[in-house]
């Protein structure tokens, strides 16, 4: 347990990351314990109390549809959860396939990054909108798409991370014991690439929320009615002046998480850095 | 009866390439024709100083860089290009010690899983227990006891990580241990300890040890024969006590002259014994490589590359003027 | 009033250095004093943790702050307590009176200017000089450093230079104000032997050629044998003994100081088997009660974890901070 109080420290430093870790724990909860914590089903439509401003019975109003905001946010918490862990996932996973291989293998390398530059050259949003026409829409597709974007910048992290773990010495002693390329890569290059991935993945959350949400509105992602933030951003254009909460309350979400995920990411990448680096009054 | 370690005309180069189009311009001969040779049970202490190739030479011994030339041969098996299953076979053999503490321990893994690994490359062991048995053995033998098995690699100083480096080295029963500057970066005091955990490792285990350093009062110490290196070569070799009592390359003497001795009743006093430092490894000198630096130097020295040659007493030098350097007195 | 010399060049007294760290604040330094003339060379001998590099951070004013400062004593400089001044009032006297060079030179070696535009800026930081006027003395410093073709050179880049080479333009910049005081950091640990011969002899050339004073700060005793006119022995961030440099090594009489002559390995000795310090330094947070020495001494008795011994005088001029100091031997005749 005194892992967990090591992690804690840092943020009561900072009281800003520790609001930003708390959010997050927010998000979590209310995406976990939807069904339980929201008030309405997100889905019920009232004809007669559309574009209600906030109220007692409606803390964040209600939609053109007459739909609980308050909520349609909750439920779109657990979409936000739910896209950035499939978006991560797959970032990762390809990112540090393709990485690992293209840095312990040169020669295959060389040609395995050169198509990553190009694709890194392609602007993010057209990367992905390109395969949605091509997969689809829905939610699957729209997490390859926003996932493909982060696999390239992922691949190149985790290359020159890998260089350089390659050339750790320790590297050299266990080549010197017999150890092959497999064991070498599965037993000590990727144990030593979690910690920075770790911090690359906060913010591979936060920015995949920002591009699903930019899906969403674009109407290339999600189906309309799933209560997902972007979604709701999508829909209100019409109704801003009436019921400006209608963009307030998702746009505020997806900020906060955002920013909440960057806030945390900062402060692991900070505790990362040199932490067992040598003796410490030197 | 063929030596546990025997290197004939090893060279290693690497070669120098354009920036862009990545052609090979040059060469830089890191080790340049070596010949040496190790006994099981004693140490030959390698000296040089930076840039003399002598990591190179190590590492190339194990097989972590490839030989341009020359022949490597462990007990008379010629492991020069020995490949899978051989090289595998040659790896249980000859093991290495490196210089960093701090970095040539894995930080994820635990000390006695570090330990274990080799164990389980070789396969050598059928179960869990027999493979914690051998470890917690040897850290008992290197003076860390079986707990620190579970721990990881920051929890310990720098000469403890030392001690756990050697362990792994010696887990599967080598008979040569190359070890690279293995107390370079170690406390003073803390040098001590290793250095005598070192020499009682190698009666206990009868290992021969390739003690590559380039603090002569360490190599002093540990050394049976010494030989010095310069500019990937061998300049002069011998018995540890002959050779620095009576040196028979300028440069062995300038090294042992040079070495401040803590006594101020034997300063040195102005003038260091060597002037210049080291040529540029791509484009050395013509003849001898030492001949810009070199007090005992003639024309000769320019023209013609002198070889190693036998001198009496067991001791080899590579100096056209070998005779003179020796008549010159005392260097320590 | 004393003259100038009369009274120490500098003079540290009871210096306490406290460091914050993520385990709670702990004392690098616990009290340090020692005394340096102009002109002599002070060697501050100790292993790492010992706090000497921190005592050279201190008087010249580089601590990081504000993880480290300093929590009592003076550092009496030529006169003025140099702990008292503000940042602005150190940076000041930093390179002008007072030099500093390190382990490695390329900290100290800005990469992407020339080696003899930054001895340029050094020098017009702390005088009234036009840039020709302030490249010629550039130039002239790097040739006292012993650079071959320092007009050339001049216009190299760092990592242009050997490590030797580097070193030497690193005490061209330290020096080239000619300040009366040089504090050296293990500037001799990262080089070769034959190259640490030449770094030495340089040091003490330029000594005499500059009528400085220098504190050496090294684990090495060899090197402090060498060049040391006067020597300081540090352990667990206090001074455990300081004695003229020939009597130390003919007498230690702080034990650690004896177990540390025997303990290192020699050129010149005969002995195969090193003799060792029991145990390891302890930690900083960790030091025991009274003398921190004593869980390692092979002469501790009851009385040394009461309280920490006084650094009392045993012979002029040869203090050891020790209740129970090692027997000095009979004098010797001297060594031909």
């Amino acid at each position: 347990m005194s892992a967990v109080r090591e992690f804690l420290v840092p943020f009561g430093q900072r009281k800003v990351a520790a609001f930003g870790l708390a959010f997050l724990v927010l998000v979590l909860v209310a995406a976990l314990l939807a069904p339980w914590i929201a008030p309405y089903d997100p889905q019920q439509i009232d004809a007669i109390d559309r574009l209600a401003p906030p109220s007692a019975e409606h803390w964040f109003g209600t939609d053109h549809a007459g739909r609980d905001l308050f909520s349609r946010v909750i439920y779109g918490a657990r979409m936000a959860l739910l896209t950035g862990a499939g978006v991560v996932a797959i970032a990762l996973i390809f990112g540090v396939l393709l990485g690992t291989l293209s840095a312990y293998f040169p020669t295959l390398g060389m040609v395995l990054m050169r198509i990553v530059d190009v694709l890194m050259g392609v602007p993010a949003l057209l990367l992905a909108l390109a395969l949605v026409v091509i997969l689809g829409k829905g939610l699957f597709n729209s997490m390859i798409a926003v996932g493909a974007i982060y696999v390239t910048t992922t691949a190149r992290i985790t290359y020159g991370l890998t260089r350089k773990i390659a050339a750790e010495t320790y590297i050299e002693a266990v080549t010197s014991l017999g150890a092959g390329h497999w064991r070498i890569i599965r037993r000590h290059i990727l144990p030593n690439l979690l910690s920075p991935l770790m911090v690359q993945a906060t913010f591979i959350f936060a920015f995949a929320q920002l591009s699903a949400a930019s899906l969403d509105f674009l109407g290339l992602g999600l189906p309309p009615d799933v209560p997902s933030w972007g979604n709701m951003i999508a829909e209100t254009t019409r109704y801003i002046t009436r019921a400006p909460g209608l963009l307030m309350f998702p746009g505020a979400a997806i900020i906060l998480t955002v920013f909440s995920l960057n806030l945390v990411g900062d402060v692991l990448r900070d505790r990362l850095d040199p932490r067992f680096k040598d003796d410490l009054a030197k | 009866m063929s030596a546990l370690l025997e290197v004939e005309g090893l060279k290693t180069w690497f070669p120098v390439r354009s920036p862009l189009l990545r052609r090979t311009v040059g060469r830089i001969r890191a080790v340049d024709g070596v010949r040496l040779k190790v006994e099981a049970g004693r140490t030959l202490g390698l000296v040089g100083e930076s840039g003399c190739g002598k990591s190179t030479l190590g590492r190339t011994i194990v097989r972590l860089l490839e030989p341009t030339e020359g022949e490597i041969r462990i007990d008379g098996i010629d492991v020069t290009r020995a490949r899978g299953r051989d090289l595998l076979a040659m790896r249980r053999r000859v093991q290495m010690v490196f210089q960093d503490p701090y970095a040539s321990l894995n930080p994820r893994l635990r000390v006695g899983d570090a330990i274990g690994e080799p164990l389980d490359i070789h396969r050598l062991v059928r179960s869990r227990g027999e493979k914690h048995d051998r470890v917690a053995a040897l850290l008992d033998k290197v003076g860390l006891g079986a707990e620190a098995m579970d721990r990881y690699p920051h929890e310990f100083s720098g000469g403890q990580r030392q001690r756990i480096g050697i362990a792994r080295a010696l887990v599967l029963n080598p008979e040569l241990l190359v070890a690279d500057e293995p107390v370079s970066a170690l406390d003073v005091s803390v040098q001590a300890q290793v250095i005598n955990l070192m020499r009682d490792l190698q009666r206990d285990f009868n290992l021969g040890y390739l003690f590559i350093a380039h603090d002569l009062s360490v190599v002093r110490h540990i050394s049976d024969d010494v030989a010095i290196m310069y500019l990937g070569r061998i300049v002069e070799t011998g018995p540890k006590t002959k050779l620095f009592a009576m040196p028979r390359h300028p440069y062995t003497r300038g090294l042992l002259l040079s070495v401040p001795v803590p006594d101020p009743t034997r300063r040195r006093g102005a003038h260091a014994p060597l002037a210049g430092g080291l040529p540029n490894p791509a484009d050395p000198p013509p003849g001898c490589t030492f001949h810009p630096r070199c007090p005992y130097a003639t024309e000769i020295c320019r023209l013609e590359r002198p070889e190693l040659r036998p001198l009496g007493d067991g001791q080899t030098a590579a100096c056209h003027h070998a005779e003179e350097v020796a008549a010159s007195g005392r260097a320590v | 009033m004393s003259t100038p010399a009369e009274r120490p060049l500098l003079a540290v007294e009871s210096l306490q250095v406290g460091i914050r760290s993520a385990r709670g604040t702990f004392l690098a330094i616990e009290e340090v004093g020692f005394a340096l003339d102009e002109g002599e060379v002070l060697g501050l001998v100790g292993e790492s943790g010992c706090g000497k590099s921190i005592t050279a951070l201190a008087v010249m004013g580089l601590l990081p702050q504000p993880v480290a400062r300093i929590t009592a004593g003076q550092v009496w400089f030529d006169g003025t307590d140099l702990a008292a001044l503000t940042n602005e009032q150190m940076r000041h006297m930093r390179g002008d009176r007072l030099g500093m060079i390190f382990q490695e030179p390329m900290t100290s070696l800005n990469p992407v200017y020339r080696v003899g535009d930054q001895l340029v800026e050094a020098l017009r930081e702390h005088r009234p000089l036009g840039r020709g006027e302030a490249w010629r003395e550039a130039v002239a410093m790097l040739d006292m450093v012993g650079i071959p073709a320092a007009r050339d050179r001049a216009s190299s880049y760092p990592h242009e230079l050997s490590g030797g080479m580097r070193q030497r333009v690193m005490i061209a910049m330290a020096l080239i104000c000619r300040p009366k005081l040089l504090i050296a950091d293990e500037p001799t640990t990262a080089l070769d032997v034959s190259t640490q011969a030449q770094i030495l002899d340089l040091l003490l050339s330029l000594k005499r050629e500059l009528g400085m004073a220098i504190l050496m700060i090294t684990h090495d005793l060899g090197v402090v044998a060498e060049v040391a006119d006067r020597v300081a022995v540090m352990y667990a961030g206090r001074i455990v003994e300081t004695a003229d440099v020939f009597e130390l090594f003919r007498a230690p009489r702080h034990p650690y100081t004896d177990a540390l002559l025997r303990s290192i390995p020699r050129l010149d000795s005969e002995l195969d088997r090193l003799v060792t310090i029991e145990g390891t330094v302890a930690s900083p947070l960790e030091r025991p009660s009274g003398c921190s020495f004593r869980d390692r001494c092979p002469r501790a008795r009851p009385r040394c974890a009461e309280a920490v011994p006084p650094l009392g005088e045993l012979a002029p001029g040869h203090r050891a901070r020790c209740y129970f100091p090692v027997e000095a031997p009979a004098p010797q005749a001297e060594r031909v």
